[in-house]
């Protein structure tokens, strides 16, 4: 973007200022700025390697940009300012920080050891120190929510895809955080188990959770976000609400992106 | 033969040697498997110095014969003024011996959780270290279980070697009354069959650790 | 001082170490061509597979301390008087061939029993399966597993100490008794086998990051 960053509105849940990051010698994000509100719900969208998932993992700090920085609900991500000077966060801090963070990633990841409920109640558990006896009716709760009550008991290897991803995401909703992060949650998933992870999706965006939804689902995006990003080359190309930017994207970048992707799914769709 | 009914009266000593036995390898064991542990994370540490460190631990007590070091533990720190007794001798060795053996099979089994599921616990809000205790260790042990059961077998076989430092354990009692008895064959064949009958358990615990851990895996 | 006196010990010493390799070569040549007619008749049908999982499992219970004593010590009433440093070596060669019997099972195991019928199925014999479709795959696996095992029978050898064979530890021993510098020597021996083990180890490792390349690349094909 050439114009000069907007001066961020201080309610802002989420900036990214001039974020960069690189590995090595490839420059994966480049001046990155972004805010998300309290209770909005912002898609990321652009092609593979422009650099979504990196952002992402930047705001969780699972990567550390080499330039610029996140913060979010104000507070600086990785660095506290102590007597004066910025010092990287402990461990702890880092930990108390991630705590307010729901992530859910494209694979799943969960405990392949612990059973659906055991998953959800183990950040509770072992993390906020809460009583078995409390954190169980809160795990029940979650997975009847995300319309999984019963398979509380099965393992993952026992799940479909679909259902580990919603155990996932109830996972990350038993630490009520105030941000979720979604990258791609539903691109490993076989077509026909995509519609229940995004309705869950959708219920939580209804319910006023702040999310950052990186995904290729355009109908997704466009239905649930307030607003889109499109991000190509590690830049912020352009952005705006779900409609503007699908109907009139006022980028040659994001006009193609757009034309593609449309050509794919109607490829797909195509008897 | 004759001699064999003489057996019997052999075998209360025996069966304390096999005592003195059990000691030093559950000894042994334990501290091997705190070192190993600890040596088997250190391994993989963000520090460049540490990794070395650790490194340097298993390769070099991995190259010198554990009877080696149990006699520089014995008898070398007597040298420097430090006396240890013969079981102490024998179990601290064995433990620093089995640490370095136990570093490379533990390290095996951490890596053998996926990154994602370490990711995944640090977005809940985990330290590092509660995501090695409560995430990985568990997954890591049920892989290592057969490892370390099979370790354990060798450890009590090895204890044998704890006779030359003078720990009055099975071999050594053993060679004590064939001085006395002159009843080679029959001694030394039931000190096998007592070794035979202590490692059965374990090799069967073995068996058992590896079916589960075989079943486990996704 | 005690400098000079090691120093003076040095050729003892490297004689000695001479003598452990001799051991350990001699032992490890015994197990490596027991161990094969062991493996054989272990996976084979029978009394044979019967007796040779008797000997296997014997031998991992059974100390390898408690096995020399039985063959220096226990045959003399017998009238077997073997001279240590032999005793030694079959002792450490008969455990020895247990483990690599176990080892060459698993390298022929580890084979997918799929290929072995597609071999018999374009008719080749079992003896051409076994060495142009078998073989050639177990190999990689098992030469890791005998490399640990040429380590740790080179460790091994300081056992027979214990019953006298004249070797390194025996030597070190003799020596720190006679000197009274047992940290000393037991360091220097101890740094000795460090030198002949090291290479091993190295190889060790070499051979066993080859074999988990060999086996990726079969399984991309
Ligand atoms: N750990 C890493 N080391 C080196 N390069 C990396 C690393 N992680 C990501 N990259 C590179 O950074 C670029 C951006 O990757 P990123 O995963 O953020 O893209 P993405 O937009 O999420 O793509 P996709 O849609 O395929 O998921 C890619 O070129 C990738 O190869
Ligand atoms: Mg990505």
């Amino acid at each position: 973007m050439s114009d000069p960053p907007l001066v961020p509105r201080p309610e802002a849940l989420v900036r990214a200022v001039r974020v960069g990051k690189r590995f090595g010698e490839t420059e994966v994000l480049r001046d990155v700025d972004l805010s998300v509100q309290p209770g909005e719900v912002l898609a990321i969208i652009g092609p593979s390697g422009s650099g979504k998932t990196t952002l992402l993992r930047c705001i969780a700090h699972l990567e550390h940009p080499t330039s610029g920085h996140v913060e979010i609900a104000g507070e600086r991500v990785g660095a506290v300012l102590d007597r004066g000077h910025l010092r990287p966060m402990s461990d702890r801090e880092i930990a108390r920080l991630r705590q307010g963070i729901g992530m859910v990633f494209q694979r799943f990841n969960l405990f392949p050891h612990l059973t659906a409920i055991e998953n959800v109640m183990l950040g509770p558990v072992q993390v906020l120190r809460r009583h078995r006896s409390e954190a169980e009716p809160l795990a029940r709760e979650l997975l009847r929510k995300v319309g999984l009550a019963h398979k509380a008991d099965s393992y993952p290897e026992r799940l479909s895809g679909g259902q580990q991803q919603r155990v996932a995401i109830a996972r990350s909703l038993a630490m009520q955080p105030r941000l979720m992060l979604f990258d791609e949650a539903t691109s490993a998933l076989d077509p026909e188990l995509i519609g229940e992870v995004l309705a869950v999706m959708r219920d939580l965006a209804r319910d006023g959770m702040t999310m950052l939804v990186v995904t290729h689902e355009m109908g997704f995006a466009e239905d649930v976000a307030d607003r889109v990003v499109f991000m190509d080359h590690g830049r912020v190309v352009e952005e705006g609400p779900p409609r503007e930017l699908f109907r009139a994207p006022s980028h040659a970048r994001t006009q193609a992106f757009l034309r593609a992707v449309i050509d794919r799914q109607a490829m797909a769709e195509a008897p | 033969m004759s001699g064999w009914g003489r057996i019997w009266d052999a075998l209360p000593l025996l069966l304390s040697g096999a005592m003195t036995t059990i000691e030093i390898t559950a000894g042994g064991f334990l501290i091997a498997v705190a070192l190993g542990l600890l040596a088997g994370a250190l391994l993989g540490a963000r520090s460049r110095a540490v990794r070395a460190a650790a490194r340097v631990y298993t390769d070099v007590f991995r190259a010198v014969p554990v009877l080696t070091q149990l006699f520089i533990l014995y008898f070398g720190l007597v040298e420097v003024g430090v006396r240890l007794e013969p079981l102490q001798a024998a179990i601290l060795g064995f433990g620093i011996n089995g640490g370095a053996y136990l570093a490379e099979v533990f390290r095996a089994g951490l890596l053998s959780v996926h990154h994602g599921q370490t990711e995944a616990a640090q977005m809940l809000g985990m330290t590092r270290l509660a995501v090695l205790r409560i995430v990985v260790l568990p997954q890591a042990m049920r892989i290592v279980l057969p490892s370390l059961a099979n370790y354990a077998i060798g450890l009590l076989k090895d204890s044998t070697l704890a006779s030359a430092v003078a720990a009055p354990e099975l071999m050594f009692l053993a060679r004590k009354l064939v001085d006395r008895t002159f009843l080679g064959p029959q001694i030394y064949f039931s000190v096998a069959v007592i070794y035979l009958a202590m490692s059965l358990p374990l090799a069967r615990l073995s068996r058992l650790a590896e079916a589960r851990a075989g079943r486990g895996r996704r | 001082m005690s400098w000079n006196i090691l120093a003076d010990s040095m050729p003892q010493l490297l004689q000695a170490a001479l003598s452990t390799l001799q051991m350990t070569g001699l032992a490890f040549l015994i197990a490596a061509v027991l161990g094969l007619p062991l493996a054989l008749a272990r996976m084979g049908p029978g009394l044979p597979g019967v007796l040779a999982l008797g000997y296997i499992e014997t031998m991992r219970g059974v100390p390898q301390l408690a096995l020399l004593f039985l063959i220096y010590f226990g045959l003399v009433p017998l009238g077997i008087a073997l001279r240590a440093f032999d005793a030694a070596v079959i002792g450490l060669g008969l455990s020895g061939a247990a483990y690599l019997a176990e080892v060459y099972r698993a390298g022929v195991q580890g084979v997918e029993p799929g290929q072995i019928e597609a071999a018999q199925m374009i008719g080749m014999r079992r003896r051409a399966v076994l060495r142009h479709v078998v073989l050639p795959q177990a190999w990689p696996a098992v030469l890791p597993p005998m490399g640990n095992y040429l380590v740790a029978l080179l460790k091994d050898t300081s056992i027979a100490s214990i019953i006298s064979a004249p070797e390194l530890m025996l030597r070190a021993r003799d020596l720190s008794s006679e000197y009274f510098l047992p940290m000393d020597y037991y360091l220097l021996v101890g740094g000795m086998y460090l030198v002949m083990a090291w290479p091993l180890m190295q190889g060790t490792r070499m051979l066993e990051r080859r074999a988990a390349r060999g086996r990726l690349q079969g399984e991309v094909r």
